[in-house]
């Protein structure tokens, strides 16, 4: 899309829909060129130093298996470790997000890391989120595709979510020995949440084969990485799809990814999910469609679909639609005030308003529409929460200032005159927050 | 001044401030005076390990490491009628199989068989056939209740299932450990809400439902995995209140048991655990009602007859529902058992289904909640006409 006259509303449109909103200076600094900021974030970056020093998953996976085998004292050293770990990682993840130069890439990570979920639904997850994000979904997110499916399927904490670490082929040599066997829990959220989509074409045998294939792929002990067993495969050719895959242990898990991402309903799955995330609960379906076929045309390339998404006329509809996820909100929040919220302050947010990082409720992913964010009680606790907050910096902000550098044009005149008529700075900066404009993205 | 949101909303009605309506109903509006609890299981409960078809001789040589020992055995299961028994961990719930206040339907399952958890709950809640509808079948129930279901339906935990979802507005209530703003605050932002077709009508159920709980729950702390029996409590006392609302959902979690699933101890029996306590604390926070009172327990559907090769049980297709309640004509399983032999199963690997979970349903709103029988397939369950409701659920 040409925009010929870029407006402040399109720049604060443009922050809260491709990142966390506006923090300060940031309106300014994108009015004459609201998609052009959106479009010149779509070229890799250095990582940031903090997870460039972060200790990564090996170490930590080794950790787990050794605190498996603890007892008493040291099993309780073990998950306190653990423990402590998932806050650190949690409160870092939302603090590079709240700042970053570049929160369109941070809104990538975040949306493919939750299409591909791991969750502390299985406790022992809780430590690897972060580096799971960091090593399998990150450096993918304007590459391919196919190879971020690969690295996220086959990344070792994924293994261990979805059970494939402890799958075992039942013909394989260590089938033929052990009463253990095949688990299909990885094979069929592979073709239904990461892959083809569950109305994508396949069948219950498909599923089976698809959970052959990626019988072996389990820990590294010594390592804590992913690796590959060929005691555990199952041998023999595999029918995927009605595609042959033939006997090739260690290749037959990739062979399959890329036959999965180019099948036609990946295109259709992956574009309806980018365009209900960064358009609408129910995106227009030629939007779908361009994504769709941008998917198909790149053979996945992510840059290119992701330009795709930023020049199509729908992305900048107006008002927005969506409506920010409490995680969204919460690093919004960061954003705009700009100011320094304890680490304890910051994770008791998360737990409060229901979405603590790398928890969601199932291999799904975090839902993302309004109807599943926006439940009574859910509303009730937003609003509690942004006065607590203006409770306790109201009164170091210009709340009518930070009207200006946070929603700038997107603040109506009703909000403005609530603000104007508040009693103190606290409960003003409270209505900023819940209001309908900042709930929004 | 702190003043109750209660009050904060007729003030606000009378002012004509909010055109949403207020949650909390008056007495002459309660279309009935039943109360259903509907408990949903996402996640796939093993119909198999929680109602133990004992007796079947092709249970034991099926089900391997995952079997029970039979009645009066060491761990054994807790008899139900000779051919059926429950899991140990659920001898609070035989005991109500006693007095005829439990009832189980083996080999039910919803119309779906492609086993997508999240296809399949999408379907248990619309009530639907096919996934993508925006409206659960309870919502739809509660508008064609005397008054129009407002200010009946309730959700315990901060959102609303789908199935509670549609036109009738319906409450929900989690614990918080944030300070209640002023009535004046909260004044300030539904007026800033007046427009929002999202947030103002959301704002409006979540402050009528707030205080009710306050008003009777105290202080109470937030606690981990209390959480869930806080919920059951005050889910409990809030139907209790003959003001209050009639029909509650809530949702328990830990059931897809891929790995470690187990058989006397283990994954199931841990989440079989918490199921019958918080069926007790509803038992115990309801006993003045408990007469009127029917809880419902669904899952989206069953689990592989086998073990799979890590200890637990993949996705399968029929499973089993539970019913409980002062209400109930129990003390029966119910369902055409259709046999664990391998050539019984369903493609080879799963109960096979026998009985539409939407038989069971009809009969809950019917029998129970009295909605009528046109409305129903009218409006609640279209696609199930020809599905025969179950007969006699319920106490006459």
């Amino acid at each position: 899309m040409v925009i010929s006259a870029a407006t402040g509303t399109q720049a604060a449109h443009a922050l809260s829909r491709f990142g966390f909103g506006a923090g300060p200076g940031d309106l300014d600094q994108i009015k004459s060129d609201p998609q052009g900021w959106a479009l010149d974030q779509l070229t890799p970056r250095a990582l940031p130093t903090e997870l460039a020093n972060h200790s990564g998953s090996a170490p930590r996976i080794f950790d787990m298996l050794v605190a498996r085998k603890a007892k008493g004292e040291a099993e309780e050293r073990a998950k306190k470790q653990a423990r402590e770990r998932y806050r650190t990682d949690i409160v870092l993840r939302t603090r590079l997000a709240a700042s970053s130069v570049v929160p369109f890439q941070e809104r990538l990570v975040q949306f493919w890391s939750n299409h591909f979920t791991v969750s502390t639904q299985r406790p022992v997850i809780a430590p690897l989120g972060l580096a799971y994000e960091t090593e399998a979904i990150r450096p993918h997110i304007l590459g391919t595709f196919r190879d971020m499916a690969r690295a996220a399927i086959l990344h070792p904490a994924m293994l261990i979510y979805l059970d494939n670490a402890q799958s075992i082929g039942p013909d394989s040599k260590t089938g033929q020995k052990r009463d253990r066997g095949l688990n299909e829990n990885l094979g069929r959220e592979a073709l239904e949440l990461h892959l083809l989509g569950v109305d994508g074409g396949y069948h219950q045998d498909d599923v089976r084969a698809m959970a052959l294939i990626l019988t072996g792929w389990t820990l590294d002990e010594e390592r804590g990485t992913a690796s590959f067993n060929p005691r555990r495969h199952q041998p023999g050719e595999k029918v995927l799809l009605g595609q042959r895959i033939p006997e090739s242990g260690i290749s037959e898990a990739a062979a399959a990814i890329d036959l999965l991402c180019a099948y036609p309903t990946t295109a259709t799955h992956v574009a309806r999910k980018l365009a209900r995330h960064f358009i609408a609960d129910d995106p227009p379906p030629a939007a779908v469609a361009t994504l769709a076929k941008s998917f198909r045309d790149s053979h996945g390339d992510l840059a290119e679909v992701t330009r795709a998404l930023v020049r199509m006329d729908a992305t900048w509809a107006q008002p927005l639609a969506k409506m920010r996820s409490p995680n969204d909100f919460i690093t919004a929040t960061l954003r705009a005030t700009a100011l320094d919220v304890p680490d304890d302050r910051l994770v008791n947010a998360m737990r409060l308003l229901g979405q603590m990082p790398f928890a969601a409720p199932s291999p799904a992913g975090w839902p993302d529409r309004a109807a599943d964010w926006t439940g009574p009680d859910a509303i009730l606790r937003r609003i509690d929460w942004s006065l607590a907050f203006g409770q306790r910096v109201g009164a170091t902000l210009d709340v009518r200032r930070f009207i200006d550098t946070s929603l700038g044009d997107l603040a109506d005149d009703g909000l403005r005159q609530a603000v104007a008529r508040a009693p103190s700075p606290a409960e003003a900066l409270g209505l900023v927050l819940s209001s309908p404009a900042f709930q929004r993205r | 001044m702190m003043l109750h949101r209660r009050h904060f909303i007729a003030t606000a009605s009378a002012t004509g401030l909010l055109s949403a309506t207020a949650p909390r109903l008056s007495l002459a509006a309660a279309g009935t005076d039943r109360r259903l609890v509907l408990i949903v299981l996402r996640g796939a409960m093993d119909g198999l390990g929680a109602v133990i078809p004992y007796a079947d001789p092709d249970y034991r040589p099926a089900r391997g490491a995952l079997a029970l020992a039979e009645p009066g055995q060491e761990g054994g299961v807790l008899d139900l009628d000779g051919r059926f028994g429950l899991h140990p961990v659920l001898a609070p719930l035989h005991e109500w199989w006693g007095k005829k206040q439990l009832l189980a339907v083996h080999a039910i399952a919803t119309p779906y068989r492609d086993r997508s958890h999240f296809d399949a709950q999408d379907l248990l809640d619309t009530g639907g056939i096919r996934a993508g509808d925006d409206s659960g079948w309870l919502n739809r129930a509660l508008a064609r209740l005397d008054g129009g279901g407002k200010g009946l339906g309730l959700s315990l935990g901060q959102g609303v299932p789908l199935v509670l979802r549609g036109s009738v507005p319906v409450a929900s209530w989690a614990p918080s450990p944030l300070p209640e703003p002023t009535m004046d605050f909260m004044d300030r932002v539904a007026g800033l809400y007046r427009n929002d077709p999202v947030l103002g009508p959301a704002l409006m159920a979540g402050l009528g439902v707030a205080d009710m709980a306050n008003g009777m729950d105290g202080n109470k702390k937030r606690d981990g995995g209390k959480d869930r029996l806080i919920l059951a409590e005050t889910a409990g006392r809030m139907l209790s209140d003959p003001a209050g609302p009639r029909i509650a959902s809530l949702e328990l979690s830990g059931w897809d048991t891929h790995v470690g699933q187990g058989a006397i101890q283990g994954r199931l029996a841990n989440a079989l655990g918490q199921l019958a306590e918080t069926m007790m604390t509803l038992r115990v926070s309801m006993s003045d009602v408990w007469g009127q009172t029917l809880i419902a327990v669904v899952t989206e559907f069953g689990r592989t007859i086998r073990p799979n090769g890590t200890g637990g049980t993949d996705h399968g297709t029929a499973g089993v529902a539970l019913l409980a309640g002062g209400a109930l004509n129990g003390g029966r399983v119910l369902g055409e058992w259709p046999g664990l032999r391998d050539d019984k199963l369903y493609e080879g690997r799963d109960l096979a289904p026998t009985t539409d979970m939407r038989a069971l349903l009809k009969a809950v709103l019917a029998g129970h909640l009295g909605v009528p029988a046109a409305d129903i397939d009218r409006f609640v369950f279209p696609d199930a006409k020809s599905v025969p409701a179950l007969p006699e659920l319920v106490r006459a």
